[in-house]
């Protein structure tokens, strides 16, 4: 390669040709897109009880059917809405939310961290740097930590597969439940004044200006990392999604019905603790649980149970308490732990004593 | 001689950006010294907050992973200015 072969992005006639390609490319993916989805149902059926030859209401003929609906529907969906997900995010940079959130007061501070937590990119393995960028530029510490809660809590795997397979009702709660839960404890943290337990050594980092000056990325920049993204992650889980559709299925076609109402009904009181119990070891397995929970449901799974155990499953988890630790003492990530699963539980009771 | 360093926590994308570099200053041969700095205090003295993020000649010139091309292009601007 040579030196001139390297294009350059800023050139503007060049810039706006490559947006109008990358809009044309996305465009038409998206009609591909609509295409496909609504190819599926008739495509499924026609594999379950066609192709496989299973009786219509058959136990086999209905897990089939079940599986082959589900699985590429929930990748469509997957595909799709994290891409979507992905290019808003672009616009949003942690430089710029530290910023915004300089000099909030309590409260507000904490509903708008909470807010970004969920749109501003962010992997769990920045999270010691963003905490120390956050805290060293004097945002409090409970705004700081209604931010880091937010981010795992409200998941963008878990809220694409809630909304594809339970509805928008159920994502939209478990969104506002998460961002509720985000900023209570944050709010509690910052009221307990827990400063002291955060490691000596963050308050001693000298953190530079922020050497960079803003470089607006193009659309087409942005659908490609969006792009890179999406196929990252969609390859990531999309595994696990098959194995716990397959799984799901199975109980939709032969576990009878009402079988879970005794065990993960909501007049079992011990129900929402034990979920969120059994959601921890199941860290960064959201998209395989949750097809599972939702065949439960179908089987008489109280819904404030369910959403327990899906925030305990992507909020409680140990990798990044591990990572938090770095700048934390034990004593805060106990009583962030402490906090969180009181809040998850609560809200898990809350749930199955309003609805239904 | 160039510095590129290459600003991380170890996460698969900064390494994906460590391999990246590499390899455009293997094929480009660039006359460039690159190194990953893991060390927080270190990463946070160039004020930044997420990570990857990439610092050519003392200079962060981007955070996150902007892509093969666009890194070809931020590393080849910062050299030739």
């Amino acid at each position: 390669m040579t030196e001139n072969s390297i294009p350059a992005p800023q050139e503007n006639a060049l810039t706006r040709r490559k947006d109008a390609r990358a809009w044309g490319v996305v465009a038409g993916a998206a009609l591909i897109w609509l295409l496909l989805y609504n190819l599926i149902h008739p495509l499924a059926n026609w594999l379950a009880y066609g192709m496989f030859a299973q009786p219509e209401g058959s136990h086999l003929g209905e897990s089939l059917a079940f599986f082959f609906y589900d699985v590429p529907k929930i990748i469509l969906l997957l595909g799709g809405m994290i891409f979507l997900i992905t290019v808003l995010r672009s616009f949003f940079t942690t430089e710029q939310t530290r910023a915004w959130l300089g000099g909030k007061r309590e409260g507000v501070g904490n509903a708008l961290a909470a807010l970004l937590g969920v749109v501003t990119p962010f992997c769990s393995c920045s999270a010691v740097p963003l905490f120390i960028g956050f805290v060293e530029s004097g945002i409090p510490l409970g705004v700081t930590f209604s931010f880091l809660t937010a981010t795992p809590v409200v998941n963008e795997v878990a809220l694409v597969m809630l909304f594809g397979l339970f509805g928008w009702k159920v994502a939209g709660l478990y969104l506002l439940s998460g961002l509720m839960i985000a900023v209570i404890a944050g709010i509690i943290i910052g009221r307990l004044h827990l400063e002291r337990y955060v490691e000596d050594f963050v308050w001693q980092i000298k953190v530079g200006q922020a050497a960079l000056e803003a470089v607006k990325p193009t659309w087409s920049e942005r659908f490609q990392s969006a792009w890179e993204s999406t196929e990252e992650i969609v390859g990531k889980v999309w595994l696990y999604v098959v194995v716990g559709i397959a799984i799901g299925a199975g109980i939709h076609g032969y576990v009878p019905e009402d079988a879970m109402a005794h065990i993960l009904g909501k007049n079992t009181w011990w129900s929402v603790p034990a979920g969120v119990l059994l959601g921890v070891p199941l860290y960064s397995n959201a998209a395989g649980v949750i097809p599972v929970v939702h065949a439960l449901m179908e089987k008489g799974a109280a819904l404030g149970t369910v959403l327990a155990f899906m925030m305990s499953v992507v909020g409680l988890s140990l990798p990044e308490m591990v990572i938090l630790r770095r700048v934390l003492k034990p004593q805060l990530i106990g009583i962030f732990i402490a906090i969180l699963t009181v809040a998850i539980i609560f809200t898990g009771y809350l749930f199955n004593l309003v609805l239904l | 001689m160039t510095t590129i360093k290459i600003l991380g926590t170890g996460c698969p994308t900064c390494q994906r950006l460590l391999d990246d570099v590499m390899n455009l200053v293997a094929t480009n041969q660039w006359d460039a010294n690159v190194e990953y700095v893991t060390d927080i205090p270190a990463i946070l003295a160039y004020g930044v907050m997420s990570t990857p993020a990439l610092v050519v000649n003392e200079k962060v010139v981007a955070v996150g992973h902007p892509g093969p091309a666009k890194v070809a292009y931020l590393i080849q601007q910062a050299i030739t200015a």
